[in-house]
């Protein structure tokens, strides 16, 4: 089909979701209000590192309305997704400043949290591991004393005595002959910090155990279905009777993928009889106490001939995973397949580390690492591109990653499965205005500079992730499009409905999506990260719409006496290709037609789909080698800044991405999407860290002093899209829900290395920053 | 002077409606309208004030419900996301794609509203000041000032 034979993709239709959330009338997790609720508050550790020497709840215990007080001797065993590794509430020691201690249940939350702030915790501090370069020195202390004891799955890597609780190693080429190539090496470390997610909509969650054992969870979660997984095998329950319910979510990126309150949350509804107990956290357990963003400390050595041909690159990435390793090893993997960047370059050597360490437990984030890394890469290109003389811009073209190169882990790439990083450089030249002028003295002190990077990244999914689909009618002819993935707020509901009705050539109108999900209703999807969801979802309606279509066909080549392959189905009609005047309304056989005499056929017509990831593989461990995901999204990205030279203030002027979208199916959505990562991406780069103090404590743990980027201090942004299809993704699209965060704090920190002359290495970059940075360099 | 030393039955106006409910002096406004008259449209995501994702209209002027105790907004006109139908602002949020996740959406609009309301001819620089409160993870801010720039526009 052309593009101008379809009718809606490729259309900016209204998000299904929005008329009720401009009117206040959409439910999140947390809208839901009882009389007869119950209501649970934490104590959480005020150290970063200690030992529980007691924990007194006398006094708590005396507090009116208070009904149960759960504490760590009443929980199940270690809990972890990929690596068990964490307790549900600290036992013996607390690992991170916020970390969960007891919970107290109560009719109220003052009451709640009244009792929670007399429970007495007495703790005998132990030294701190307060960076990752800390965690990896010989005598650091250990964090956690017998990880290689602990269950994980077996592509996971922990070296037992030290900190470290995954390695991946990529082993491409010959590094040791490379460096002999290579007429110019350039080589620098860098450090990126741990920040949170911040979504407006902090974690919670809320659970009731029926008279009959059925648990019923409720949450704010991007993995209602590994919810149900976890909570079933940690309490050794039925699958089949855990029902977790997930309505709409108020923003996640990454981090409502782990699984935590849930536990909780089980454990204090358990504590009462099955009473529905509601969790939620305050904003400053959700900044610390909920899992956060990883932290990167990288080393990148790069080699180029005298011409700019990149032939080298050896780089340590070691990642702050912080007291538990939840996704933070997935993370570690994530960064190592891609550890290059999009350059073709043929002899990688990348050792990724993830380590423990006193900060708080880190779980996927917007990018899977790949921001972090991108700093450091993108960096190093800007300072090879110094010392060679050459254009930072034409650099990376001549350098950019093509069908036909391989990656870091030695996939083949193809068109289909690496889109066009050239076009995106050619097409962000001209939008940044380039050749205009990279570095522009205004003459009153202020200095005009650009800075350039460039991103890619494959999502790094389990090799079986599934996705399903089914398909409903309604008696009128409208359509129930039944599906599992959560709405975070990317539209993702919206453009699914978009894609089934392009397949069916149906009145977008007449589709009806699930907006919450129900892991006893829905077909299963695996979790609503990665930016998998139009992917593989999309995957399985339209295969649940052939489905659909099949059986529309097969019911009307009876009753219009033909052949099913006569017939065609649009516009809630089957009817003859030849003679489309010979049809049957779709509203006669939805659920079965009847002939004049009585006699019918047919019954109720399902549509059903599925998808399941093909080809991936885990990485071989020695070499790296392996299939981390089905195609890359990639594209570049440009900040153009004015600086002021004495105070080393700035304001971010423009900021570009050009993304290879494979196919853009509503361009609205797609454009709010990839701004709102630049957004986030540049609130990160310019405020965001956690400020830790040298005990571990982080002092910035409300909105007030964790900085986020405001109305009206944003730059003007421009997106521009290119289409190479991905040909096995539904009409082509690639994924690129995450991709918009990733190259920002790289090319901000270009545009101010350039205009300040100075190598920023650090994040964030604060004016302060600069100004020391440059200071030092200057003695 | 109104007084209220202990658990107290209050009137409230809230969208045009007088309420009765029973609020103890420590109660926030915020959770009063959440908690004891179901108005959930209003959104708790900090509790100290520095994201205004509680912002109700208070006489017609955005409030951080979260800083004020319910008993102050006795003899107040209340006015919350649910009260506000079909007005341009929310016409605009929808148009322009002014929205994500749509947890701060609610607060936006309220302020917003006020906005257009007390300063039909705003500009950059006032509707900077009068927006940069609130808080919103999901968007640029750059599609919510073209809505707000649409309305002014009208």
């Amino acid at each position: 089909m052309t593009a101008e034979e379809m009718t809606i993709i490729g259309k900016s239709v209204n998000r299904k979701d929005a008329p009720e959330k401009v009117r206040g009338a959409a439910k999140y997790t947390t809208d839901y209000i009882a009389p007869d609720l119950l209501h649970a508050k934490l104590v959480t550790s005020t150290y970063a590192h200690a030992k529980i020497k007691s924990i007194n709840t006398n006094e708590a215990q005396k507090v009116p309305g208070v009904q149960a007080i759960v504490t760590a001797e009443y929980c199940p065993g270690i809990v972890g997704v990929i690596l068990e590794d964490q307790p549900m509430l600290a036992k013996d020691k607390v690992r991170y400043h916020g970390e969960p201690i007891a919970v107290v249940v109560a009719n109220s939350e003052y009451e709640a949290k009244k009792a929670a702030e007399l429970i007495q915790v007495e703790y005998e501090p132990l030294p701190v591991v307060n960076s990752p370069g800390e965690a990896i020195k010989p005598n650091a202390p250990l964090i956690h004393e017998n990880h290689g004891d602990y269950r994980r799955l077996k592509h996971v890597f922990p070296e037992p005595g030290t900190n470290i609780s995954n390695h991946v190693k990529i082993r491409k080429g010959d590094i040791g002959k490379a460096w002999a190539q290579c007429d110019v090496i350039v080589e620098d470390s860098f450090s990126i910090p741990q920040s949170d997610h911040a979504a407006l909509e902090p974690r919670n969650s809320r659970c009731e155990i029926k008279p009959d054992g059925r648990v019923i969870i409720y949450t704010s979660s991007q993995s209602p279905f590994i919810v149900r997984k976890l909570i079933s095998r940690y309490f050794n329950l039925d699958e089949g009777k855990v029902i977790v319910n997930t309505p709409l979510v108020g923003g996640a990126f990454g981090g409502k993928a782990a699984v935590h309150l849930e536990f909780l949350v089980y454990m204090a509804s358990y504590a009462v009889g099955g009473r529905m107990v509601k969790l939620v956290n305050t904003r400053e357990e959700d900044l610390i106490g909920s899992p956060c963003k990883i932290g990167l400390e990288a080393k990148v050595k790069l080699g180029s001939t005298k011409d700019g041909i990149i032939k080298a690159a050896e780089i340590t990435y070691l990642v702050d995973g912080g007291a538990y390793s939840n996704m933070g090893v997935a993370i570690t993997k994530s960064i190592a397949t891609d550890c290059t960047g999009p350059y073709k370059i043929e002899n990688v050597f990348c050792d990724a580390i993830c380590v423990y360490t006193n900060h708080p437990f880190t779980t996927s984030f917007r990018g899977f690492g790949h921001m972090e890394y991108t700093f450091a890469i993108e960096r190093t290109i800007d300072m090879l591109a110094r010392k060679l003389k050459h254009d930072p811009l034409e650099l990376r073209i001549k350098n950019a990653i093509a069908p036909g190169d391989t990656s870091p882990s030695l996939v083949g790439l193809t068109p289909s499965n690496i889109g066009n990083l050239k076009e995106c450089l050619n097409q962000i030249k001209k939008l940044i205005n380039w050749d205009g002028g990279r570095k522009v003295d205004m003459g009153n002190g202020k200095i005009r500079t650009k800075g350039i990077s460039c991103f890619w990244k494959t999502p790094s999914t389990p090799t079986d992730a599934v996705s399903g689909a089914v398909i409903t009618f309604n008696p009128d002819g409208s359509i129930n499009l039944n599906i599992g993935p959560v709405e975070l707020g990317v539209g993702s509901k919206t453009v699914l409905a978009q894609i089934l009705a392009e397949r069916l050539k149906w009145d977008i109108n007449k589709i009806h999506v699930t907006m919450e999900v129900n892991t006893e209703l829905n077909p299963v999807h695996w979790k609503t990260v990665a930016s998998m969801t139009i992917y593989m979802v999309g995957r399985a309606v339209l295969e649940a719409a052939e489905d659909l279509i099949s059986q529309l066909k097969s019911i009307g080549s009876i009753v219009l006496r033909c052949s099913p392959t006569d017939l065609d189905v649009a516009d809630g009609k089957v009817f003859l290709k030849e003679d489309p005047n010979q049809h049957l309304d779709v509203t006669e056989v939805v659920y079965g037609y009847k002939y004049d005499n009585g006699n019918s056929i047919g019954g109720q017509i399902m549509g059903r789909g599925t998808f399941i990831m093909k080809h991936l593989t885990t990485l071989d461990h020695d070499g790296g080698k392996g299939v981390p995901g089905p195609g890359w999204t990639l594209g570049a990205q440009a900040v153009e800044v004015e600086f002021d030279a004495k105070y080393c203030t700035y304001n971010i002027l423009k900021a570009v991405t050009v993304l290879d979208a494979g196919k853009v199916l509503n361009p609205k959505t797609a454009e709010g999407v990839v701004k709102g990562g630049m957004s986030m991406g540049l609130s990160f780069a310019t405020r965001e860290y956690f400020d830790f103090d040298i005990q571990g404590k982080v002092l910035n743990h409300n909105l007030r002093t964790y900085k986020i980027m405001r109305f009206g201090e944003n730059p003007q942004y421009i997106v521009n899209f290119i289409e190479t299809p991905q040909i096995d993704a539904p009409y082509g699209a690639r994924a690129f829900g995450e991709h918009g965060i990733i190259g920002m704090p790289a090319a901000l920190g270009n545009s101010l290395a350039a205009a300040s002359d100075t190598d920023l290495n650090k994040l964030p970059l604060s004016p302060e920053t600069i100004w020391k940075t440059r200071k030092e360099a200057a003695q | 002077m109104f007084q209220v030393l202990s658990k107290s039955l209050i009137e409230l106006e809230v969208n045009g409606e007088i309420k009765s409910i029973v609020v103890r002096p420590a109660d926030t406004l915020l959770f009063a309208l959440r908690e004891q008259l179901g108005l959930t449209g209003t959104k708790d995501a900090c509790g100290n004030g520095d994201c205004a994702a509680c912002t109700v209209l208070v006489d017609g002027w955005p409030v951080k419900s979260c800083l004020m105790l319910a008993v102050e907004a006795v003899g107040h006109k209340i006015t919350t996301i649910e009260g506000l139908k079909d007005i341009p602002i929310q016409k605009a949020f929808l148009d322009k794609f002014a929205l994500q996740c749509g947890y701060c959406t609610p607060a936006f609009i309220i302020n917003s509203h006020a906005l257009v309301t007390i300063h039909p001819d705003a500009n950059d620089e006032v509707i900077k000041e009068w927006l940069q409160s609130n808080l919103c993870r999901c968007t640029s801010y750059e599609e919510i000032k073209e809505a707000v720039k649409w309305v002014l526009g009208q």
